[in-house]
């Protein structure tokens, strides 16, 4: 049987018990994306804050990542993993993250960063079922663009000289 | 007459391969699209090396073959669906464009405006919904809809309100595609013939089992796909009444639907040429034209007749599996053998990736229903789809499957 190459028990773990399920307040964008092929859907949440500047410089932070989904244990995993990966990072190095995931679902050869993916590597099985990609990737899409419209708000909001 | 399942395999040379490391193919997905017997594909072959010219066009000896090859599976069509008439029969490239040809002209001629409606059901397939939407975009007309009942049939109760003297054309399927039932479309018909609608019947799931005489349906529009009848892709067919074909305006402008071309005007070929613009798929009527032999061949009735004991076999067997919902009729009665189902706290993609992961095909999704689905209070639901080639055993395997998929993610 080949399915525990797909099913790993990470993946199953987060699909019974996701985290940071649900929608939450404060948030800067929402965003709700669809699967056209299976009807599964995801709303998702993204709270992002200005860190103050500092040596590192002034980078937006990931403040909050929630969402409420339907879908297959795949695209529920995912989801799942994701908001553990991202919550709490600075916006590009959460989006390099999510650049390692989509290069990891378009390749088939399962030589993943760990480093940069952590428990998002497991999904490794998934790339090679193409059927399945876009169950992994449907929170991810959503993800990145709800931030990028969570960024933007911020920056509108720091050109006029608001607080966040 | 018995029907040899086993020996009706041996045609189809899918049947023979095995998937997912060496396990047999059990193919339960036919209402997606079916598997092509050998005398088909060899059909095809025969034309591409011996008989290949464009139609109607070439004048010489491989355009005059090519072009009775054509001509002659249009024939083999009309006998097929119970008219004598053969230019009643229009080639499209499937069901989809059949629908949109007929939603089209009927635009482009303007039978159609503001206070007008057009009656569908919520148990059809995108294909059966958006070119009526789009009509009613384009031309002010009203859409509205039969609903469906918790069992899966159309709820015609509100039939006469529905259909009434503002109603142009009823569009309705004969055979869900995902809960197998057969509509009375007769009836809905005569209904709307008594207030002078059209009636478009789209009957791509039930044509493949036979099911379709064009002389008593009633209908004035059928349209159906050779694919799902053991035919190749990218040929389907819209019959229509002559007098409707004659009345209405073409759909696409191109080469060979013409009688004559001006600068500034043009006038057009009879039916069904009119409607067939462009080299249109040669090889794939010729496939069609071999699918329909086949099923003849074979003998329909002795095939329908079998397909109608797996059914009854399989409606059974997913009944016993604790969690289980069949969406649609439970019985065998008007009903065809394509069964959608839930399994309880097991998603359909995962139900389906447990079956894959056994040689077992199914599909997966909303199955291009998306509305019959939210009707039915599901997101989306597993199909298994039984053909003339399956067999006992095979829904046997796909029971098995379900039990392992329960398993594996932890329900039973």
């Amino acid at each position: 049987m080949q399915l525990e190459s797909m099913y790993q028990e990470i993946i199953l773990d987060h699909y019974r018990h996701p985290h940071h399920r649900g929608l939450r307040e404060p948030f800067d964008a929402q965003v709700h994306h669809v699967n056209p092929t299976c009807g599964d859907e995801i709303t998702l949440r993204v709270a992002v804050k200005a860190v103050p500047q500092t040596d590192l410089g002034g980078e937006p932070e990931i403040v909050d990542v929630s969402y409420d989904a339907l879908g297959c244990s795949i695209s529920q995993a995912s989801a799942s993993v994701l908001t553990d990966l991202v919550i709490g990072k600075p916006v590009s190095e959460a989006m390099q993250i999510s650049d390692a995931f989509l290069e990891l679902m378009r390749s088939r050869d399962s030589d993943a960063d760990d480093e940069v993916l952590g428990d998002a590597v497991v999904f490794a099985g998934v790339a090679k079922y193409p059927a399945r990609i876009k169950c992994a990737l449907l929170g991810w899409m959503a993800w990145k663009d709800a931030t990028a419209r969570a960024v933007s708000t911020l920056d509108a909001g720091s050109l006029n000289g608001e607080q966040t | 007459m018995s029907f040899d399942v086993g020996r009706v395999r041996k045609d189809f040379p899918i049947l023979d391969r095995t998937v997912r490391d060496g396990k047999p193919l059990v193919y339960l997905d036919s209402a997606n699209t079916s598997q092509k017997p050998r005398q088909v594909i060899d059909a095809m072959t025969d034309f591409y090396e011996r008989h290949n010219a464009n139609i109607h066009r070439a004048t010489h000896e491989l355009g005059e073959e090519a072009t009775e090859a054509y001509e002659g599976a249009r024939i083999k069509v009309a006998g097929f669906i119970g008219t004598p008439d053969e230019t009643e029969v229009v080639f499209t490239k499937n069901v989809s464009e059949a629908i949109n040809l007929v939603a089209c002209s009927i635009g482009n001629a303007h039978r159609l405006g503001e206070g007008d409606e057009i009656v569908i059901s919520e148990m059809e397939h995108h294909s059966n919904i958006v070119p009526w939407q789009l009509l009613c975009q384009r031309t002010g007309a009203r859409l509205r809809w039969f609903g469906v009942t918790p069992d899966g049939r159309l709820d015609l109760s509100e039939a006469d309100e529905l259909i009434n003297e503002r109603t142009k054309i009823v569009a309705v399927t004969h055979q869900s595609n995902v809960l197998g039932t057969i509509n009375p479309v007769s009836e809905i018909a005569a209904r709307a013939h008594a207030v002078g609608a059209l009636v478009l019947v789209d009957a791509a799931q039930s044509v493949p089992h036979g099911l379709m005489d064009v002389s008593s349906i009633g209908a004035d529009f059928v349209g159906f796909t050779g694919h799902k009848m053991c035919g190749p892709t990218g040929i389907g067919v819209l019959w229509a009444r002559r007098e409707l074909l004659d009345e209405l305006p073409p759909f696409l402008g191109g080469g060979e639907m013409i009688e004559t071309v001006w600068m500034d005007h043009s006038t057009y070929a009879a039916p069904p040429h009119k409607f067939e613009a462009g080299t249109m798929p040669i090889a794939e009527a010729v496939g069609l034209g071999a699918a329909i032999d086949y099923l003849t061949d074979v003998d329909l009735a002795a095939a329908h007749a079998h397909e109608q004991v797996l059914l009854s076999h399989a409606l059974q067997s997913l009944a016993e599996i604790d969690g289980l919902r069949i969406l649609g009729p439970a019985e065998p009665v008007n009903r065809g053998s394509a069964i959608s189902f839930t399994i309880e706290g097991v998603h359909p993609h995962d139900v389906s990736q447990v079956l894959d992961d056994r040689g077992v095909a199914v599909r997966a999704g909303h199955h291009c229903a998306w509305p019959l689905h939210r009707a039915l209070g599901v997101q989306s639901s597993t199909r298994a789809s039984l053909y003339l080639y399956n067999t006992i055993d095979e829904v046997d395997a796909l029971a098995q499957g379900i039990r392992t998929a329960q398993k594996f993610f932890g329900v039973a």
